[in-house]
């Protein structure tokens, strides 16, 4: 059934009574032709795009919890394709192409608003990189503009502009940038991999890969063993667990994210904005809230939820750039987990049983790739080639050296991204 | 999260610098071949539980300690200097 606003009317007309649940809830099957461990944001759409672009219907999505309740709904939705390094700058320009097409291909609405995306920056140098970053962007084929000073007081007039220690100078503004509402991304995947005969099975923990001969051959779950030729496994901080079910080791150490919500507030802060001299960027949702948040805490964890001197940092950063939210009361704070990878960059490979395949380290980047690695990890799955547009994100470059992808230079090692 | 240094005692997580698994403490050999320095520098147990890690008291004596943690509940069990602490 479609969503129209001749039918939100009929519905308002009726008392809503016509609404129905838009995925089913089917036990699994004893076999599947692929199965997907993990439904979130990724997962999901790697099945819809399966089904979609490859015809690959009998195929599984399982979720050990509910759809929406990982990383997927705990993000700051921010989307974005300002990447600078061969291989993710023709990644994540793919992907915001899809971003800009999503709603008509899922016939639901995100609320994706392109509101425009400004980073700012704050010396010489940060100005120089900005505009090499730019010029990266606009090469790609993407928008990108140098704002000066001027320019930035136009867009965010809020701004503190007296703050003589980190001083304003401009800011990188990328009008195609913005935000989307994150469960319906999800929700609007798990609809449309449904409808094409997907079987979304939440509550269903994988415990462990059954391989035989070198060749994947199922999963072994909370709700019994599943047979299935191809098994993906997609579930961001937990990579390294289910990894090991398949007995590998990955490039990965999970850290926690925190974000931050206020009290709804009327509209004031129309782009997404970043600070260049403190970890700290922030957006206002449709419902009024600021949605903000920081840098990782900077140590392993599995705790869905930070330790305080992030929070400080991000409040001290928040109230540098922009003391006019000062105000406004933070309702919420929670921690997402990361699968950060040694140069800060995703891997969508094979590995090394075969049938097996696995699409992990988007370590704090992950909302704003979620059509562009679904539809590339889907083509990995189907075809058994790499996708062009995410062709280097292999999972041996960190063994070889080889095409590293350090986007923020600071070196390819586990506790510096 | 605090800490305790077993030169300074219990102190704020803000004066120490993580820098990741103790396996760091286990260099292999200069010719020890690809897969010993790839496990070495990059591959990690990444355990959802108890660990230990190696952090840098910067801020206070200036020690390297083996920390053992809870990554799940962030208790911290113990710590111990990385002289100490045998491979």
């Amino acid at each position: 059934m479609g969503y129209s606003g001749f039918r939100v009317i009929k519905e308002g007309l009726f008392g809503q009574k016509g609404w129905k649940p838009v995925w089913r809830d089917p036990d699994p099957k004893a076999e599947y032709d692929a199965i997907i461990i993990g439904g979130g944001g990724h997962g999901l759409s790697t099945a819809f795009y399966l089904a979609k672009e490859h015809g690959m219907t009998n195929i599984a999505v399982l979720e050990k919890s509910y759809i929406g309740g990982g990383n997927v709904g705990r993000n700051t939705t921010i989307v974005r394709a300002n990447y600078f390094l061969p291989g993710n700058s023709e990644f994540y320009s793919h992907s915001l192409k899809m971003w800009e097409g999503m709603e008509q291909e899922l016939n639901y609405n995100v609320m994706h608003s392109q509101r425009g995306l400004i980073n700012l920056f704050h010396s010489d140098g940060q100005r120089d990189a900005f505009a090499r970053r730019g010029n990266a962007m606009i090469n790609q084929g993407d928008d990108a503009i140098l704002l000066d000073r001027d320019g930035v007081r136009e867009h965010l007039p809020y701004l503190d502009f007296d703050n003589v220690r980190f001083p304003i100078y401009g800011g990188l503004y990328h009008p195609r940038g913005g935000s989307a509402r994150h469960d319906a991304v999800a929700w609007g995947y798990a609809r449309g991999a449904d409808q094409r005969g997907v079987d979304i099975i939440q509550n269903c923990e994988v415990t462990g890969i059954d391989i035989e001969g070198g060749v994947v051959k199922g999963v072994q779950t909370t709700r019994g063993a599943i047979k299935a030729k191809k098994v993906g496994i997609v579930v961001a901080g937990r990579s390294g667990q289910v990894a090991a079910m398949a007995g590998m080791r990955l490039p990965i150490e999970s850290h926690v994210l925190q974000a931050f919500v206020t009290e709804g507030l009327k509209p004031v802060i129309d782009h997404v904005v970043s600070f260049g001299m403190g970890h700290f960027y922030i957006s206002q949702s449709d419902k009024g809230g600021l949605v903000f948040g920081g840098d990782i805490d900077f140590y392993s964890s599995y705790a869905a939820r930070g330790n305080l001197p992030m929070k400080e940092h991000v409040m001290d950063a928040a109230m540098t750039l922009m003391p006019v939210i000062g105000k406004a009361k933070v309702l919420r704070s929670w921690g997402g987990i990361m699968d950060m990878t040694p140069d800060g960059s995703p891997i969508i490979d094979k590995t090394p049983t075969e049938g097996l395949f696995i699409d992990c380290g988007w370590c704090y980047g992950g909302f704003k790739a979620v059509p562009g690695s679904g539809f590339s990890f889907a083509h990995l799955m189907a075809t058994g080639h790499h996708h062009e547009a995410a062709a280097k994100f292999r999972l041996d470059r960190f063994r070889s050296g080889a095409g590293l992808m350090d986007e923020e230079g600071t070196g390819s090692q586990h506790n510096l991204h | 999260m605090r800490i305790t240094c077993p030169n300074c005692g219990e102190r704020d997580r803000r004066e120490f610098y993580y820098q990741g698994d103790a396996l760091a403490l286990g260099r292999p050999a200069d010719d020890a071949g690809l897969d010993d320095w790839d496990d070495y520098l990059h591959n990690r147990d990444n355990p959802a539980g108890d660990t230990r890690d190696l952090w840098f008291h910067e801020a206070g004596c200036g020690a390297w300690l083996v920390v053992e943690r809870n990554t799940v509940t962030h208790a911290v069990h113990a710590a111990t200097l990385a002289e100490k602490v045998k491979r």
